[in-house]
């Protein structure tokens, strides 16, 4: 608990990503109102208290879709850090224990190679191959996270690889795959965390733009993204259309930032300096 | 200089054929064939064979990659599948519409966190560079389509101050063009300028505790004469890849700010050939964005060399 308060931005960040999270899990199991049930009367109506963020132009309750929109963004951006991990941390590993090997280059290489193609650039691609939908949105990101994790992993590795302790369990026998799972990974598990977070807020600014630009979740399903996409014609009759969803990415993508940066000051006291 | 030189123009050029490998390879894939999309259900097969030769469709996969990778080569990117026209003029015209307006972003960007960054390294801890960081902690977070909602909102439709959407061109005289790329260019730049804000900030910061910088103070330097003369110069170097990549950030990002200003530029072109399945357009148009990402890399890494020569024997 005292972990909390060691960091001016850890607070804040940890309520705020809690507070979404916490709706998002909400909307698993209620909602205030339905927000598959079209209600023309009720169409276009600004905040009250019958409807705290008003309703859209279909006369769905805009609380009620940023909370299940919460879902959506929070499970993309989710699944993409996992993949991306799940592959960039083990290619990491296997490039660090082999320096300068040919494995060590082919993934560097390979590496790059993604790094050359912007998240935007990947979507676009898989989109004109296999159309829009969430799950290809979270394959985007997720192999645009790949290369991320890959070297921060082996950059993180390779200067534990000098240390007395590692030279300690290789004498004793232990293959570079073992070390690697046993000493390694624990000991950049907390640089893993801090990018984790900062990559998961990545994931939701990406997720948002492309449902934005129709190449993310589809109808029905609700996404902030979209939500945007939509209220951009009615912008001028009725802004809160556009003022609520647009709050929800930027409180989230600022509290996953916050916490990103309260952690990392809090888990590793030698990193501790002005964000970049 | 010549050795290192040579040796990163080599890696650029295989970097450039692999890209290209995967992104034709991964648009080659798509289900659906052009040629009966544009006839229609009832086209007749030769008809069918015909256009597949005309468009270039037939072959094996080898020489289809070496026509259209040749013809890259030589300014040739195909043609169009829907609208019969050449890619390259195509693209050419919307380029006018991009790459300003990803260079416009940039300067103002640069013109942004300059200060910005030098001014909050300068006072550390104040409440001016206390301020400094929450804005671009804001900017980081918010997704510029929606400031770039919020800024029609207030600017164009309340205001009138600028136009909601659109693009004159540049013939309708430089200025004119200029203020319609205003609004998209200052959405774009928003993000690009606090990440920018940051590392700037950070990089000062880190050599104005070094040693030479007390030195400097120690011979009689003012606190500013020794930032100016010495620590920039020397944060320079990590502010120098930032911008690098930025400047493929802001190509990409472009792709989403020009739907929100309905500008006619590359974005507009590649969602349009998405949607009307025009493969090729689709193709050259990444490839393109690619190609200046990994030169405008390659041209960062050069004036690193040229700028620190210990960058050089390091490698």
């Amino acid at each position: 608990m005292a972990l909390l308060f060691r960091s001016r931005t850890l607070l804040p960040g940890a309520v705020l990503t809690l507070l979404f999270t916490l709706a998002a899990l909400i909307s698993l199991v209620w909602v205030p109102y339905d927000t598959t049930v079209v209600d023309i009367a009720n169409r276009m109506k600004p905040p009250s208290w019958l409807h705290p963020f008003g309703t859209d132009q279909f006369g769905r309750d805009i609380l009620s879709m940023i909370m299940v929109g919460a879902r959506t963004s929070i499970a993309v951006a989710l699944v993409a850090v996992g993949i991306g991990m799940a592959v960039g941390v083990p290619l990491g590993l296997a490039a660090a224990a082999r320096k300068g090997g040919l494995m060590d280059e082919i993934i560097m290489r390979a590496n790059d190679l993604v790094f050359a193609f912007p998240s935007l650039l990947i979507a676009v691609m898989i989109t004109a191959v296999f159309g829009a939908s969430a799950l290809n949105a979270i394959i985007a990101i997720g192999i645009f996270n790949i290369p991320v994790f890959a070297r921060l992993t082996r950059g993180a590795a390779l200067s534990l690889w000098n240390r007395e302790y590692i030279l300690a369990a290789r004498v004793a026998g232990k293959g570079s795959a073992r070390i690697s799972l046993e000493h390694i990974l624990p000991n950049v598990a907390n640089l893993l965390i801090v990018q984790g977070t900062i990559q998961f807020s990545l994931g939701i600014l990406a997720e948002a733009g492309l449902s934005y630009v129709g190449l993310g979740a589809q109808p029905p399903t609700a996404s902030w993204g979209r939500m945007l996409a939509d209220s951009q014609t009615m912008i001028s009759l009725a802004p809160h259309l556009a003022l609520f969803p647009g709050l929800a990415i930027l409180l989230t993508v600022l509290g996953l930032n916050l916490l990103g940066d309260g952690l990392r000051d809090s888990l590793d006291p030698k990193l501790r300096r002005a964000r970049t | 200089m010549l050795q290192y030189f040579l040796k990163r123009l080599l890696s650029l050029g295989l970097s450039l054929v692999a890209a290209s490998v995967v992104i034709f390879l991964a648009l080659e894939v798509v289900p659906g064939d052009p040629a009966s999309y544009m006839l229609g259900l009832n086209a007749q097969e030769d008809t069918l064979a015909a256009l597949r030769q005309e468009l270039g469709l037939g072959g094996s996969i080898l020489e289809r990659y070496t026509a259209w990778a040749g013809g890259l080569l030589v300014g040739d990117f195909g043609t169009s599948y829907t609208y019969r026209t050449p890619v390259a003029g195509m693209i050419a015209d919307r380029l006018w519409v991009s790459l300003p307006l990803a260079l416009y972003a940039l300067v103002l960007s640069t013109l942004i966190a300059f200060p910005a960054g030098i001014w909050a390294a300068s006072r550390r801890g104040s409440h001016a560079d206390g301020a400094i960081m929450g804005v671009t902690q804001l900017g980081i977070a918010i997704p510029n389509f929606w400031f770039a909602m919020l800024m029609v909102l207030v600017f164009a439709i309340n205001l009138r101050w600028f136009s909601a959407g659109g693009f004159p061109g540049w013939d309708a005289g430089f200025f004119v063009a200029l203020k319609a790329l205003t609004l998209p260019a200052i959405a774009l730049a928003l993000p690009q300028a606090s990440i920018l804000t940051r590392v700037i900030r950070s990089s000062l910061l880190d050599t104005l505790g070094e040693d030479f910088i007390r030195t400097a103070r120690a011979k009689g330097l003012s606190k500013g004469q020794a930032l100016w003369r010495h620590a920039v110069r020397n944060a320079l170097i990590p502010v120098l890849t930032i911008l690098g990549l930025q400047f493929s950030f802001l190509l990409a990002g472009a792709i989403i700010i020009e739907n929100v200003f309905f500008l006619p530029g590359l974005g507009r072109l590649v969602f349009q050939s998405i949607s009307a399945r025009d493969i090729i357009v689709v193709e050259s148009v990444v490839m393109l964005l690619v190609f200046a990402v990994i030169v405008v890399n390659f041209a960062v890494d050069m004036t690193y060399a040229w700028v620190d020569p210990r960058l050089r024997r390091r490698r």
